[in-house]
């Protein structure tokens, strides 16, 4: 069902960044069927919210017009297409054969905030600190280079 | 009920997208769309696991990838501005050297 949308929204036009939407929206509908109702909403703030608006913006910002295609070379198209559909398909024949190894039923596990909090700050609670230095090494890194001071002007523009 | 393969099919379909995209795109945005793409489909998976074996580690580990992917992007679309900013193009075959 979703599927079918995701698969339909990767044929990759100019304007991808809308797809990639539509992807994300897509992919929240299938952890709300999962019975992850928080990541659902945190993939649905974060992704489909912060990150694509932040895409978005650079896209607007720079001013990005329709990538020039180069042809390819033969031998990619020759050895490439039947090499990726072959394994694609040997894969997933693998994968559908051995589907004895399990079923999941629909909403079985409830991930509500609660619980996925208590996992998080008890047993990551580690990981989650690592993460939150992480996050602020990012943030100085992307300040450091998109405010980059010129020696010549001295009032640095403030963008980001 | 639905099998776990079928997941695990449509995030290896997902993750197979973003590499696609990575290799043949020319643009560096869309290079990083890809990337985000190949992140989702490995979440895809890790939430498909976790609801087959009834366990929340899976969700839980959802939100540090996910973390991480939105630090990358803040730091890669600053590193995209930069370049912008000094090279004037988005194009990754006129971009060979990061220096400023």
């Amino acid at each position: 069902m979703a599927g079918a949308v995701n698969l339909l929204a990767q044929t990759h036009p100019i304007s991808s960044a809308l797809s990639l939407v539509v992807v994300m929206a897509s992919l929240a509908v299938e952890y709300l069927l999962l019975g992850a109702e928080f990541v659902a909403a945190v993939q649905v703030i974060v992704y489909a919210g912060a990150v694509m608006v932040l895409f978005v913006f650079v896209i607007m910002l720079l001013n990005a017009g329709v990538e020039e295609r180069t042809k390819g070379s033969h031998v990619a198209i020759v050895l490439g297409v039947p090499g990726v559909l072959a394994g694609g398909l040997l894969i997933a024949w693998t994968l559908l054969k051995r589907s004895e190894s399990g079923m999941v039923t629909l909403g079985s596990l409830h991930g509500d905030p609660k619980t996925i909090a208590g996992f998080l700050f008890h047993e990551f609670l580690l990981p989650f600190e690592v993460t939150s230095i992480l996050v602020l090494i990012a943030i100085m890194g992307a300040v450091v280079l998109a405010n980059r001071p010129d020696p010549q002007s001295p009032p640095p523009e403030k963008e980001s | 009920m639905v099998p776990v393969s079928y997941y695990l099919v449509l995030s290896g379909i997902l993750f197979t997208c973003g590499v696609i995209g990575f290799l043949i795109k020319r643009n560096i945005i869309t290079i990083f769309m890809s990337i985000e793409l190949m992140l989702n489909g490995v979440n895809l998976s890790f939430v498909a696991f976790a609801a087959h074996w009834q366990k929340f580690s899976g969700q839980v580990f959802v939100f540090f990838v996910m973390v991480v992917a939105a630090a990358e992007a803040a730091v890669g679309l600053a590193i995209i501005i930069a370049v912008f900013r000094t090279r004037e193009t988005l194009n990754v075959d006129q971009v060979n050297l990061l220096k400023l």
